[in-house]
Formats: structure tokens, C-alpha cells, sequence
């Protein structure tokens, strides 16, 4: 199944746009698009931190991304 | 109130918000954006937000101020877009019956914003720009 990504800060220049869309397996984990991810745009592993969020909400490693869900990395945040 | 703006922020109008009449106190913070950063001058600063779950994050922090000190009211105002030197980036104000709680919660609130939720600058200096905290 196809998941868009959502971009934001240093992640979209990392990636190149504000979107990205990756292919994975059906039951495939937050950490199984991180990994792909980080393989794919080694500059994430410099990052101070990386998480995913799914659903404006901070997702665990473990959680299965399913259809129609609204996925967005979360580069270091720096509000304030 | 919680607010994601990309106007300038009033902040008498924040103070009027938590304004009540079982406060002793209003505390207020005022995050500007400054005019350098390591020695090196910065123009301007740009935020952006995911906007939607900014606004929860935010929501989950005041709800455990308010779970956990004794205030009245809270309003956060944060700024996005193009912030120019001097202005106010993030504005918080907190009213409470006794000022203790409303100088302990805002600076809980900041501290927190700060850590959690999903808003990022980007530093722009003569020669480029920089996210802030990416790296290490």
C-alpha cells in the first residue's frame, strides 16, 4: 500500500518536498518506515532525533500504519 | 485560548483573556526572537507548524497545568510565518488566585512547548539558514 508522508522542516529539505510517498507491505510499523527511511536519506541519521506521528499524534515504533492514516515525521522541534 | 498565527501577536490581548476576577496574578511570557545566535547575526526567523496537532499538543500541556496548579485561565498564542527580530514569537499568560502557581505553570508550559510540540524555526543568517536543534 502507498503512504504519503508529510514534511516539515529540516525533513523536507532532507527529502526534497513537502510530501513523499513510500510503498509498504500491508502491517508495516512506524520503525519499518523509519528504517527505510534513514537507509534511503542517510542525512536523518545526523538529526538529533526522529519520530513519526500518526494522526497529530506521537506514534511508538511498534504501531502498524494503515490505510488513510495521516503520517508526518517530526524532525527535532524548536517552538519558542 | 490556543492559537498557531502568522499576524503579530497583541499581547494585551492575551492578558485580557485570562483577565478574571478570582486572579491575584497574571504571569506572562514573552518568547522574541532574537538578533543572534553563537555570535552570528541572524535577520529574520521563520516557524512553521503542523498546525492541527500543534494545537493538540498544546492542549494536552495546559490541561496538565491547569490538573496540576491552582489557575485560572490559560491563553498561548504561537507565531508561524516570516518573525521579524525584536517581535513576539510565542506569547503565554496564566492567571491564577496566588502568583506562585501562575509563575510555576507558565514557566511548565514554555518548558514544555519547547519539548513536545511540533512547531520549527529556521535561524536565517546573511550567509544561509539553519534549522535550530536538528543536530546534535
Amino acid at each position: 500500500m502507498k503512504v504519503e508522508l508529510i514534511l516539515y522542516g529540516i525533513s523536507r529539505d532532507i527529502i526534497g518536498g513537502s510530501t513523499y510517498h513510500v510503498e509498504i507491505k500491508e502491517g508495516s510499523t512506524v520503525k519499518d518506515v523509519m528504517d527505510f527511511l534513514v537507509s534511503k536519506f542517510p542525512d536523518f541519521n545526523q538529526l538529533k532525533s526522529l519520530l513519526i506521528a500518526v494522526n497529530d499524534e506521537y506514534a511508538t515504533n511498534e504501531q502498524v500504519i494503515v490505510v488513510g492514516d495521516e503520517v508526518v515525521l517530526i524532525p527535532p522541534v524548536s517552538g519558542g | 485560548m490556543i492559537e498557531i498565527t502568522d499576524t503579530m501577536i497583541a499581547t494585551q490581548r492575551l492578558i485580557a483573556e485570562v483577565s478574571c476576577p478570582e486572579a491575584g496574578a497574571i504571569d506572562v511570557f514573552i518568547g522574541t526572537t532574537r538578533n543572534s545566535t553563537a555570535s552570528k547575526k541572524v535577520l529574520q526567523l521563520e516557524f512553521e507548524s503542523h498546525e492541527s496537532m500543534a494545537i493538540k499538543e498544546l492542549q494536552k500541556i495546559v490541561d496538565f497545568a491547569k490538573a496540576n496548579w491552582v489557575i485560572s485561565k490559560v491563553a498561548v498564542s504561537h507565531r508561524v510565518g516570516v518573525v521579524e527580530i525584536g517581535e513576539e514569537a510565542v506569547v503565554i499568560a496564566v492567571s491564577s488566585p496566588h502568583r506562585q502557581a501562575a509563575f510555576e505553570a507558565c514557566k511548565y508550559i514554555i518548558d514544555t512547548l519547547k519539548q513536545t510540540v511540533p512547531i520549527w524555526k529556521k535561524e536565517i543568517f546573511e550567509d544561509g539558514d539553519v534549522w535550530v536543534a536538528a543536530h546534535p
